[in-house]
């Protein structure tokens, strides 16, 4: 060993190694974990085979696999429902701007401070009341087949009506969402904000909804997840979306294999989007512990 | 036997080494005085001894029980400690006879009765009987922190940690707590606390514990440290701190 690695071997000894107790309680808490692991990879195959053969095993099995589960219906009917989803994608991603634009100028409006704006609050309030008490598919139907019959000559798509609708529905549950998380920022930061002379626009802008919006964030991806659903619903006006596509399907085969396969294009379609929910909701409450075991 | 023992104790947040093998014994009946610029480990020291943070290498022993094994029941071990915030960090839902007696009857399972009894007595001792169906939000902070103290000892546990209690405090209202702490040596709690407060320190401290880049640097008596330190660092950390 040359001069100059005795040196930097030192330097390592003198940079602390874990020692032989610490490496023994590693060794340990990795024992521990994958005991863990093991159990709950155990009751998993278990739970997962006795479900299984409960299933498998019922006295129906042999309809129920024929009527749901038909490979062969699932394969021709697929281009047609895939073809539909992409409408239903179209919407939803029209659908998610217009939410954004709406659902920010209610939650503004209803926060809103002083007799003067008592108009405009009102009617925030009036509109958030209404469309989160309406049920989506009454909302649906009465855009979907009132809009038309006040201009019978000029024809909108339902397509078009149905992102309306459930724009209208959906604007107020997001509104309420960001007005909840406007209101959780701490006052102290509007009046550091008022104190450097913002007015309330600008508060509101530079300083409240940045951190209202942070805040809310899992809230505002599981109201996205339930409208990427949801989007489905505009079937019942008529558009051929996948579900649309699906029931066309079901009724010249007299078999559901169809909805099933539209159901795992929808399950299909969110799981990025949950999974994603899932990671920054991690993220964001790792940040917010700041290390700690607790 | 030491209340507290720490032997040969690391603590490495990635690559920043934060505690570089602290060796420590508290005795029963002892107030040991944590002091040391920021970022010297103190805080760390407090949050490895209630396991908040987990122990990178070395052994703390608590009674004698070998606290960092990892077979150890981690809340076991939090109710024989009892700890006090910088930021009281009471719950503020909760009326103060009930974050008092919290941990008396869910953790330890005193009887509601027994309990309120004991926390009322205590908080009638210590200048807060009205306060007792109060909620937090309606006490000032002295009194916020006396009855974060009460709530620590409530459970009489073995060792009392005490990080920066007075930090956070309008220095008018710094006395009442540390009267409360004085009145807690009288009756023979033993206390491990980090602090800024020099002039307390020195009256209520047993031992000195200078903490410097990780490690307990010096220490001694409270007449030692203060008197005649023999570490230049220590030297240096005392001269800044009381001329400001």
């Amino acid at each position: 060993m040359t001069d100059r690695a005795a040196e930097s071997a030192a330097g390592a000894a003198e940079a602390w190694a874990p020692s032989e107790l610490e490496l023994e309680r590693r060794l340990t808490r990795k024992r521990a974990s994958r005991r863990s692991v093991l159990i709950a990879l155990v009751s998993t195959v278990v739970f997962a085979a006795v479900a299984g053969w409960l299933v498998l095993s019922s006295p129906g099995w042999a309809d129920v696999q024929q009527a749901f589960f038909n490979p062969e219906i699932a394969k021709d009917s697929f281009p047609k429902i895939l073809e539909g989803l992409w409408l239903n994608i179209r919407v939803l991603f029209f659908a998610t701007i217009a939410v954004a634009v709406v659902a920010t100028l209610l939650a503004v409006m209803r926060s809103l401070r002083g007799p003067v704006w008592f108009p405009l609050r009102a009617l925030a309030t009036g509109y958030t009341d209404l469309f989160r008490g309406l049920p989506v598919l009454i909302v649906l139907y009465l855009v979907g087949f009132g809009i038309p019959a006040l201009n019978p000559e000029n024809r909108i798509s339902v397509a078009v009506l149905g992102t309306v609708g459930i724009t209208l529905c959906y604007s107020a549950y997001v509104a309420e969402v960001l007005r909840a998380g406007m209101e959780a920022v701490h006052p102290s930061q509007r009046i550091a904000a008022r104190s450097l002379g913002l007015s309330h626009a600008k508060t509101l802008r530079l300083v409240v909804i940045p951190q209202a919006l942070r805040k809310v964030v899992p809230a505002l991806m599981n109201d996205f997840v339930s409208m990427q659903k949801d989007v489905g619903l505009i079937s019942v006006l008529g558009a051929v979306d996948a579900v649309r596509a699906a029931q066309i399907a079901t009724a010249s085969t007299y078999n559901f294999t169809p909805y099933v396969v539209a159901g795992l294009l929808f399950v299909a379609m969110s799981f990025p989007m949950i999974r994603l929910t899932d990671h920054v909701s991690a993220r964001m409450a790792a940040r917010e512990q700041q290390g700690g075991t607790v | 036997m030491s209340v507290l023992e720490l032997h040969d104790v690391h603590k490495l947040f990635g690559d920043n080494h934060v505690l570089k093998g602290v060796d420590l014994a508290v005795d029963e009946h002892e107030v040991v005085v944590v002091i040391g610029a920021s970022g010297s480990g103190k805080s760390t020291l407090m949050r490895t001894i209630n396991l908040i943070e987990r122990v990178d290498d070395g052994r703390i022993l608590l009674n004698g029980d070998d606290i960092t094994d990892p077979d150890v029941d981690v809340d076991k071990v939090r109710a024989r400690i009892g700890v006090v915030f910088q930021h009281f960090n009471l719950f503020p839902h909760m009326r103060v006879i009930d974050n008092v007696t919290l941990a008396a009857r869910k953790v330890h399972g005193t009887a509601a009765d027994v309990a309120r009894d004991r926390a009322v007595g205590l908080l009638e001792k210590f200048g807060l009987g009205e306060k007792v169906e109060d909620y937090p939000d309606r006490l000032s902070g002295g009194q916020q922190q006396r009855v974060a103290i009460v709530r620590a000892i409530m459970t009489e546990p073995e060792l009392l940690l005490l990080d920066e209690i007075t930090s956070a405090l309008d220095p008018m209202l710094v006395g009442e707590v540390l009267d409360l702490v004085r009145d807690l040596k009288a009756q023979g709690s033993t206390m491990l606390m980090a602090t800024h407060e020099m002039s307390f320190a020195r009256s209520v401290a047993d031992r000195i514990v200078f903490m410097h880049g990780g490690r307990p640097l010096e220490v001694g008596t409270p007449e030692q440290i203060f008197g005649d330190p023999q570490r230049p660092e220590t030297r240096e950390f005392l001269a800044r701190i009381t001329h400001r």
